[in-house]
């Protein structure tokens, strides 16, 4: 086994320091050493977008980066976005009316990676959210509702 | 969930430091940027090396520089995104941003650098799979096996180049910046590959491409085309560059240059040759396309039916060379 | 209605969008222990030696175990009991697990697996229908079925056959190939299990808990009381989660070995293995008509290509066969069926189970036969369409039937007949049927499908069913039909699902039962327990119970709150509970389990493409599917369930392929099989037709599944009518498009897909009166 090492970095705000491996990508670290288990995995090789999460409020694939790739930066997961209990963020606020989430699986994917793309773009083009979404697969929705989610979420923040 | 098996991390704070590491590890240890395509192969365990020596975090390879000359160079650990994201750049070189638009997906072109994407290790059905499957097939040439399961009369392997970005950098002239722990050394984008599915690098593995540096843009044009099943994250399963200087509609110069069809590059030069002193109308672009395709011989071993793959080669050649001629290129 | 129909977000969607959903895998008990399965590189061999003590040493190890430790056999299905948790003679496909440890950590586990030592004599794989048929080389895969590799056969004949294809002014035979796919579902399959005091729980990502308690308390030999499943939140099943599992009998037996919790989590690739996706089908058809496209004779015959094992392929076998009729009168109907064994991990129910392969033939098939008689294909279909409230040649009885009106809205919707006639360019229309439920439950009883209970205390009320929401809205449909009955809000109603410990039982989340059944048992529980809230708030207004509204949280003057209190003062516990069985739907035939469903559904698809006759590639533009619901209990949830179903249908369509290259699975990874990327996604326009069911909850019937079915013959269809070329085998790809092309351009048959069906030993044909006949004898 190889040497344990300390990284430190911010998730959802808070300074975390963290005893691992170098061999332990993010996905692993979140989901158990930290208990944020809301960060999903459905492939651990970058092909499905599930373990998206944002590094510097860039959208990343947790199972593809090593802890030192990940050291001093600023990690948000789906644990994250809400600004409260009650008070959710605008885009999780449209995929509960629109209907966009079905067992739910890729949503925090989803979610974090239309995060990105609003941040960014407050007013994306249905073609401007397909690519964005692009790395992320849904095998529930079509996608059709995530489209219409989004919309509505660049529609609400926007006023 | 599929893990990595365990290896240390070297974190050097210089390209040359880097480079001497990796040396003195003497092929036990592997250089990596982004992570992209290296960490799918080592859980795969299609790589086993005891150590990685990190680069990505390397300031100075994480520029892009306008150089005096006209020309640009990029480092190696700028993410695809950000080039994809420069508007300067693809005013100059547009196949070459689109080609790093089209490397799989979006999150992964923003951890993904454009010189992991230049060596990007070439893939193969047989190959690109777990140890276990791997166990199941018996193995191969290119890991834990003695023969090429795609042609096992073969002596060779026949795992296929798998860039997007190389054939444009090769159309374009571009060349790449090689810090090694004797030196530095600047070799043309072209010679950096070699037909070999396994060895398909010529640079050597103390070696760091550091930068990718690009000629003035001096009029050429250039465009890229890419074959893959879906709209993203797929590989290309054949792809075509074009670059194209053209005066009072003629053709002066032309490079073709194609991705996944071989376990390198495969440069067009017949192809290219036949448009000089040309019009663009289909008749030169009929007959380039189809001199193109001719060396183009795709194996069993990726996506979809190779026959049909060496069909669509002409395709994406006359496709590129129509983008390339398009106003704006 | 209140609440039913509403556009109101599901029950459990916060949780899913916070990330607080725990799901198999997030759960994590106190000491537990993780698990991984050492699982056979070999198609076909025999197990000589099984050595687990290379294993033991590892540190952090501290449980090996081997098919000895579990020699009980379980399947699905009653008549298949020929699985092995950890196989101990022979493995059947690579992928078969023979040996499990349990350590510390995953890594650990992992890495002492390589440590097992396993000695196998390799046998030689069987690895198509054809190999399959033919005498095998080594013994036959399991000891019983046969001749050769066939696993099972069916043979049925409703009606005269003989004189419907000498009535017929044409007749046409087809073949046509449908490749296995899978259900790739996000969530990788996984499971824990706990052992305390001599009862186990185990917590798993299933869709059909109830059957999983059967299969669990038989393997681990203890009394279904000593046994929980909890089906944990789903992250996507389709089908493949609806078999009792390997991984899930090793955790539990693990668990009771060590004493510790003991979980185990698949790989992606290990999901492929585990498989029990869509049967390959080989299918030939041949239909007799008359001048004006009317049907007068329908011979079918499938050959399924199973895997390894039985799983539900004794039921996908009839399903191949059984709903033809649910859309076209057929007045004389011959089905021979064959599945096969083959040393493939093992097929099993896909969304549409085993329905979608004949579909994807019939649809084409009747196109062909207007094709040459020179007619509309749309009109051809509505000739033959069949009634409400009928009874098929089969015995399958049709009560709402929505055909007519989602033909008419889909055409219409799409400009069908005003479609842009361009090279390239084509539209294709398809219509089909799917089951609202089977009508007979895998292990035949006269029990009940689904049960319900409410408890009214504090104020509040929690419903027990042990549906499973596997993300499709179960949890909702029952909260919203209790909430519509009791003047509440689905929000208010506190929800105990899919657990066989708390809740009563349900079957599960397959053949689209669960709004249909589970939505029954939950209104019988529900309005029992408004007729007593209604009764002692009457007593209290001092009117009768029929002058007492209920609504907008009252139960007539008073608030439900308070409505309850007096209830409990009154009866003291309350509980009511509910329950549904479909009525007895059976044909007078062996054989006649599969089909009969209390309602079926009903969706029409238009599709919209361009095809490229230079390169072969498809883009679809869009996609327009009409369906009837019945009616919409929650119609986002309805929605949602047309659009992923059309999602699905144009992949099976286009490029989802469960391929091998011999026995060994060619692409197992998200990468490699092709599933539609958003840039990939077409818009689809959903149409909802309600028929209002007679039998239905509020009139609802099914939509998790009736929505693929049409799409994909529809593709082939409209690449036909872009190209004048017909592509008989899916997936779709550009290649075959190019070969189809290549053909029609050399003059041969415009089309590419099999040239022949192969010989099959079908027993004799079972005869059945079609119902009109055996009526009349009567």
């Amino acid at each position: 086994m190889s040497d344990s090492i300390v990284v430190g970095f911010t998730v959802n705000g808070r300074r975390r320091e963290v005893l691992t491996k170098p061999h332990h990508t993010l996905l692993e670290i979140l989901r158990e050493d930290l208990g944020l288990t809301g960060t999903k995995h459905g492939c651990e090789l970058g092909e499905c977008g599930a373990c998206t999460v944002l590094v510097d409020g860039i959208p990343q694939l947790s199972c593809l980066l090593l802890p030192h790739q990940v050291e001093g930066k600023e990690i948000t997961t789906v644990e994250g976005l809400a600004k409260s209990g009650d008070e959710l963020h605008p885009l999780q606020e449209a995929f509960v009316e629109v209907g966009a989430v079905q067992c739910g699986y890729c949503t925090p994917g989803m979610l974090l990676t239309a995060k990105a793309l609003l941040d960014e773009n407050p007013a994306p083009s249905r073609q401007e959210i397909a690519e964005a979404l692009s790395g992320n697969i849904c095998r529930c929705t079509g996608y059709e509702s995530i489209t219409r989610a989004v919309e509505l979420a660049a529609r609400r923040m926007e006023v | 969930m599929l893990r990595l098996k365990p290896f240390k991390y070297l974190r050097p704070s210089t390209v040359e430091e880097a480079a001497s590491l990796a040396a003195e590890l003497n092929g036990e240890a592997m250089m990596v940027a982004g992570g992209t395509d290296l960490v799918p192969k080592l859980k795969r365990r299609q790589m086993e090396p005891s150590a990685l020596i990190g680069i990505g975090h390397l300031e100075e390879l994480k520029s892009v520089d306008h150089l005096s000359d006209g020309g640009v160079s990029i480092g190696a650990a700028v993410t695809l995104s950000k080039v994809v994201g420069d508007g300067e750049l693809l005013q100059r070189y547009p196949g070459y941003v689109r080609a790093a638009s089209l490397v799989s997906s979006p999150p992964l072109r923003n951890l993904g650098t454009i010189g992991g994407n230049l060596l990007v290790d070439t893939r193969c059905n047989y190959y690109d799979m777990t140890y276990e499957w791997r166990q199941a097939v018996g193995f191969c040439l290119k890991k834990d096996g003695d023969i090429c399961r795609v042609a096992p009369s073969s002596p060779r392997c026949w795992a296929v180049s798998s860039s997007d970005t190389a054939p444009v950098a090769i159309a374009l002239d571009a060349s790449v910046v090689l810090v090694g722990p004797e030196g530095r050394r600047e070799v043309p984008v072209s010679s950096l590959y070699q037909d070999d599915g396994i060895r398909y690098t010529t640079k050597q593995p103390d070696e760091v491409v550091a930068f990718l540096h690009f000629p003035p843009k001096d009029g050429w044009r250039s465009s890229y085309v890419k074959l893959r099943r879906r709209g993203s994250i797929d590989f290309p399963i054949g792809g075509a560059a074009a670059a194209l200087r053209l005066q009072d509609g003629l053709v002066t110069e032309a490079r073709i240059v194609l991705s996944g069809v071989a376990s390198h590059p495969v440069i067009a030069e017949e192809a290219a040759s036949c448009l000089i002193g040309r019009h663009l109308d289909d008749d030169a672009i009929t007959e380039a396309s189809e001199k193109a395709a001719k060396p183009a011989k795709p194996l069993d071993n990726t996506d979809l039916a190779y026959t049909w793959r060496k069909r669509m080669v002409k395709h994406l050649v006359s496709q590129a060379i129509t983008e390339a001629a398009a106003p704006g290129r | 209605m209140r609440v039913v129909g509403k556009p109101l977000p599901k029950v459990d969607v916060r949780a899913k969008v916070t990330g607080s959903t725990l799901y198999a895998d997030d759960l994590v008990l106190p000491d537990m222990l993780f698990c991984k399965l050492l699982r056979s590189p070999h198609p076909y061999a025999r197990i000589k030696r099984v050595d687990v003590r290379g294993a033991l040493e590892v540190e952090g190890v501290v449980a090996a175990i081997t098919g000895d430790d579990l020699p009980i056999k379980y399947g699905i299905l009653p008549v298949t009991q020929d699985e092995h948790a950890l196989e101990n003679e022979k493995v059947r496909y690579v992928g078969d697990p023979v040996a499990a440890v349990a350590a510390y950590d995953e890594e650990t586990a992992a890495l002492a697996c390589e440590r097992i030592v396993v000695e196998y004599e390799v046998l030689h794989p069987v690895t198509s229908i054809e190999e399959a048929l033919s005498e095998p080389v080594d013994e036959p895969i399991h000891d019983y079925g046969g001749p050769a590799n066939i696993h099972k056969m069916a043979a049925l004949a409703f009606g005269d056959l003989e004189s419907g294809f000498a009535q017929a002014d044409h007749i046409r035979e087809d073949v046509f190939f449908y490749e296995g796919n899978t259900h790739l579902p996000m969530e990788e399959h996984s499971a824990i299990a706990s052992y305390v005091d001599g009862k186990l729980t185990l917590w798993s990502s299933t869709q059909t808990p109830h059957y999983v308690h059967r299969a669990v308390s038989k393997v681990m030999g203890l009394p279904m009381s000593a046994v929980r499943i909890v089906a944990t939140p789903h992250g996507g099943g389709f089908g493949g989660k609806t078999d009792p599992f390997s991984h899930e009998m090793v955790v539990c037996k693990l668990a009771m070995v060590t004493g510790k919790p003991v979980k185990c989590t698949l790989t992606r690739e290990e999901v492929f293995y585990a498989h029990r996706g869509r049967h390959p089908v080989l299918m030939w058809v041949r239909t007799g008509v008359k001048r004006d496209g009317k049907i007068t004779a329908m011979h079918f015959k499938t050959a399924l290509d199973g895997g390894a094992y039985g799983s539900y392929g004794v039921a996908t076998t009839f399903y191949t066969g059984a709903l033809q009729t649910a859309t076209y009168d057929i007045p004389a109907y011959r089905f021979e069926g064959a599945r096969v064994f083959t040393n493939k991990a093992p097929c099993g129910p896909k969304r549409g189970h085993g329905t979608p392969q004949p579909r994807f033939a019939l649809e084409l098939h009747l196109d062909k036969i207007a094709e040459d008689l020179g007619l509309d294909p749309v009109e051809v279909r509505r000739r033959n369409y069949v009634k409400p409230n009928t009874t098929t040649v089969n015995w399958l009885r049709i009560t709402s039937c929505g055909l007519e009106e989602i033909t008419n809205r889909v055409i219409q919707a799409s400009g069908y007949h005003r479609r842009r006639r361009v090279e390239g360019h084509g539209m294709g229309f398809a219509v089909a049927s799917y089951l609202s439920g089977a009508g007979l439950p895998i292990y035949w009883n006269k029990l009940p499908h689904s049960e319900c209970q409410l408890k009214l205390d504090r104020g509040g009320v929690t419903a027990y069913c042990g549906a499973t929401d596997i993300g499709q809205g179960s949890d909702t449909v029952i909260a919203t039909v209790v909430a519509e009955e009791l003047g509440l809000w689905p929000s208010d109603i506190r929800l105990v699902t899919g657990d066989t410990g708390l809740a009563p039982v349900d079957l599960g989340s397959y053949s689209s039962r669960v709004t249909f059944m589970a939505g029954n048992a939950a209104l019988d529980a529900a309005r029992k327990l408004r007729d007593l809230l209604v009764e002692v708030a009457a007593e209290s207004m001092g009117c009768s119970p029929g002058e007492v509204e209920v609504g907008d949280g009252k139960i007539g003057a008073l608030s439900f709150e308070e409505t309850a209190q007096l209830a409990q003062e009154r009866y003291g516990a309350i509980s009511t509970a509910g329950s549904y069985r479909p009525p007895d739907l059976a044909g007078p035939y062996k054989g006649s389990g599969v089909g009969p469903s209390p309602a079926y559904s009903y969706s029409a698809a238009v599709v919209d493409l361009d095809a490229d006759s230079k390169t072969g590639i498809v883009q679809v533009n869009k996609v327009w599917l009409a369906h009837d619901i019945g009616r919409s209990i929650n119609p986002i949830s309805v929605r949602g369930q047309v659009e992923g179903g059309v999602y699905m249908g144009l992949g099976e369509a286009l490029m989802e392929e469960q391929a091998y290259r011999k026995a060994l699975h060619k692409q197992p990874s998200m990468l490699d099989y092709k599933s539609l990327t958003f840039v990939d996604m077409p818009e689809v326009e959903t149409i909802l037709v309600e028929t209002n069911d007679p039998e239905g909850p509020y009139g609802a019937k099914e939509v998790g599944q009736g929505p693929l079915l049409p799409v994909v013959p529809a593709v082939a269809s409209a690449i036909h009518d872009a190209l004048g070329v017909w592509v008989d085998q899916v997936p779709i790809t550009p290649d075959k498009v190019l070969k189809a092309l290549d053909a029609k351009v050399k003059g041969e048959a415009p089309r590419f897909g099999p040239k022949s069906f192969p010989d099959i030993p079908y027993p004799q044909c079972i005869k059945v009166d079609p119902p009109h006949v055996a009526t009349q004898a009567v």
